[in-house]
């Protein structure tokens, strides 16, 4: 990667942050001539792409709120009848909290476990140069490319010979490989982009290389950390086929098997399917709430630099 | 990913000594570098163990004909042992040339999916970014709204679209108001495809804009003020500063939302079901079904097809990766 566009954008990183700031006040100045046409149309695109992607979200809080089956085939009469009672049903009459606590569980033990491996493993390759770091960045490129079909008996097979089918540790370990490789691989790009002097800063004052990553390094990349722990949460929060395949006893279920043995068990009530849905994404929206203003700076930081 | 793993080194460049004997080589090796190794070395194990193993274990299963009535199993305290046969390349060749030919209609589907997909995510991502990028009031807003889609899992918004897509449902409502036709979304095997483009690229889209307003961030705004003072139009701006400003992030998220939605495993699944839709089915939601969705289960068919799977990926990765190189070089 080393033609002038791409150095040209490498350098820009670089560039002290007031020359940024000037460029882009006198960008603004520019764009803030935008005639009034021009504006509304900004503002109207975007409002419709915004309902677009608001849309079946509001559409499924809005479905919970009709106490009938078949409400969904009639939204108009929601309108006049609407309750919080399937919240209440699927709460206190089905396994909703025991669930929700082993995706609670399954979650956050995947983010802890999945972000500390991926920043290690990001760190290494990004600091240091040691034989097969190249090939470790594309194995990582490589495991996206496996459908997890050709997986699933193999693994099963191994899951039971460790004894870790029906087990927390078990899908937390699977969900890590689905997550790390690109969280590794965020974490690579954003290190990159804090500058080296301040590891060697840290190796002058005696701290050794794994204490430089953890006292230094982590707390400077806290954006870059905050995307990869959102994206490790939602890969474990959302993922169904290993889950259902893996967690065996009912009380191990996590949200997305329960939600299935519900269509059957009640003969698809869409409504406590759409309630029990708004509640599974209530944490994963909180989860987003918090680190939406690191996305764009954590998920991009690596990839622009070249 | 092309772009991370080809990154300029950032110290401690080794100076090549004559090279000693192979002992001395992996001593000095491991004293140098062991703590690197350390550091990679959860990584390394975990992908090894739960990916590296299985696929091995996949890749021999696809020379065989095990089904879910001979692989070994336990059942109670009685351990059944395997009694599946190998049978060479058999699967394969049935699967790309035999009568009754499932694969190729699939593989076509796919290789249309993906195209149709990553074009409009990439085209849409991109034009939003563009319209975000820029200040304006409630950006804020406007950017939490778009980027709803990925936040919320996928289980919850693709059964949204399912209630939204039913005969009766909103989408079909509203058609039937403004006395438009209204096709049936999920029984109708030309409209399943429509829908199922819909929903991935619902789905797809944040994560593109986000990683392209990053890219748009990192372009100076000196190169749009040089561009202006020598009379260029906005699109020529866009044509000539923009888009070769994104390159670098373009070719990683194109690269990676190829891989991804060739894989997309969870939208089609979610959408139609694990039965019907059958034009509708993807490779991989194919070798899903060869795997749970019939009696006896074929382990081995279903193996074979994910095999084919990553073939096909790998090797559109490589060829990917040296049209870029290629036309960096052109470039330079």
């Amino acid at each position: 990667m080393t033609t002038a566009v791409q150095q040209a954008t490498a350098d820009v990183a670089d560039v002290p942050q007031t020359r940024t700031l000037s460029a882009e006040t006198r960008h603004h100045r520019r764009r803030g001539e935008r005639s009034r046409g021009a504006s509304a149309a900004l503002h109207g695109s975007l409002a419709v792409a915004a309902f677009i992607a608001a849309f079946p979200v509001a559409w499924i809080c809005y479905i919970a709120l009709g106490p009938d089956e078949h409400d969904y085939l009639h939204p108009g009469k929601i309108l006049g009848k609407a309750s919080l009672s399937n919240f209440g049903y699927v709460i206190h009459h089905t396994g909703f909290v025991s669930w929700l606590l082993n995706s609670v569980i399954v979650g956050v033990g995947t983010m802890f476990v999945g972000v500390l491996i991926a920043a290690s493993a990001g760190y290494a390759v990004s600091r240091m140069r040691f034989p097969g770091h190249r090939k470790l960045m594309y194995t990582f490129l490589l495991t996206q490319m496996f459908p997890a079909a050709i997986l699933m008996v193999p693994l099963y097979k191994i899951m039971s010979d460790l004894h870790l089918l029906d087990s927390y540790l078990g899908l937390i370990l699977i969900y890590c490989t689905t997550a790390v490789p690109f969280s590794a691989w965020l974490l690579k790009g954003y290190f990159d982009t804090i500058p080296v002097d301040i590891d060697e800063a840290g190796r002058i004052d005696g701290l050794t290389p794994l204490g430089t990553f953890w006292r230094l390094i982590l707390p400077l990349a806290r954006p870059g950390l905050s995307v990869a722990a959102f994206y490790t949460f939602i890969t474990a929060w959302g993922e169904v086929a290993f889950a259902s395949h893996f967690m065996l006893s009912a009380g191990k279920y996590t949200l997305a098997v329960g939600l299935q043995t519900y269509i059957s068990q009640y003969n698809s009530q869409w409504n406590y399917m759409a309630a029990t849905s708004v509640l599974i994404a209530i944490p994963a929206g909180v989860v987003f709430y918090l680190v939406q203003k690191h996305l764009v700076a954590g998920l991009t930081a690596g990839g622009t630099k070249g | 990913m092309t772009v991370a793993v080809q990154g300029k080194p950032l110290k401690q460049r080794r100076d090549r000594s004559p090279r000693p004997g192979l002992v001395s080589r992996i001593r000095r090796s491991y004293d140098r570098h062991w703590y690197a190794w350390a550091m990679v070395a959860p990584v390394v194990v975990v992908l090894g163990l739960l990916v590296g193993y299985p696929l091995v274990r996949g890749i021999l299963l696809t020379f065989t004909d095990a089904n879910s009535l001979n692989v070994g199993r336990t059942i109670g305290v009685n351990h059944i042992p395997d009694s599946y046969n190998w049978v060479g390349l058999k699967n394969y060749t049935e699967i790309l040339t035999g009568p009754d030919n499932q694969f190729w209609p699939h593989f076509v589907w796919t290789v249309i999916w993906t195209t149709v997909c990553v074009a409009l995510t990439y085209g849409a991502g991109l034009g939003l970014a563009v319209l975000l990028n820029r200040r304006m009031r409630g950006r804020t807003c406007y950017r939490i709204l778009l980027i709803l889609p990925w936040a919320v899992p996928t289980f919850v918004t693709v059964f949204s679209w399912r209630l939204l897509f039913t005969d009766g449902g909103a989408i079909n409502s509203v058609l039937g108001a403004l006395h438009l036709p209204q096709p049936a979304w999920l029984s109708d095997p030309t409209w399943q495809k429509v829908a199922a483009i819909a929903v991935n690229v619902w789905v797809g889209v944040p994560f593109m804009m986000i990683s392209m307003l990053g890219g748009l961030q990192a372009i100076p705004g000196e190169l749009y003020e040089a561009a202006e003072m020598d009379g260029a139009s906005p699109w020529q701006r866009f044509r000539h500063v923009t888009l070769p400003g994104l390159r670098p992030v373009s070719n990683t998220v194109i690269l990676l939302g190829i891989i991804w939605t060739f894989n997309q495993f969870n939208v089609i699944f979610l959408l139609f079901g694990s039965s019907g839709a059958d034009s509708a089915q993807i490779l991989v939601t194919y070798a899903y079904q060869l795997f749970f969705g019939q009696m006896p289960q074929d382990f081995a068919r279903s193996a074979t097809v994910g095999i084919l799977c990553l073939s096909l990926l790998v090797v559109f990765t490589s060829f990917y990766r040296r049209w870029l190189n290629r036309n960096e070089q052109v470039r330079a």
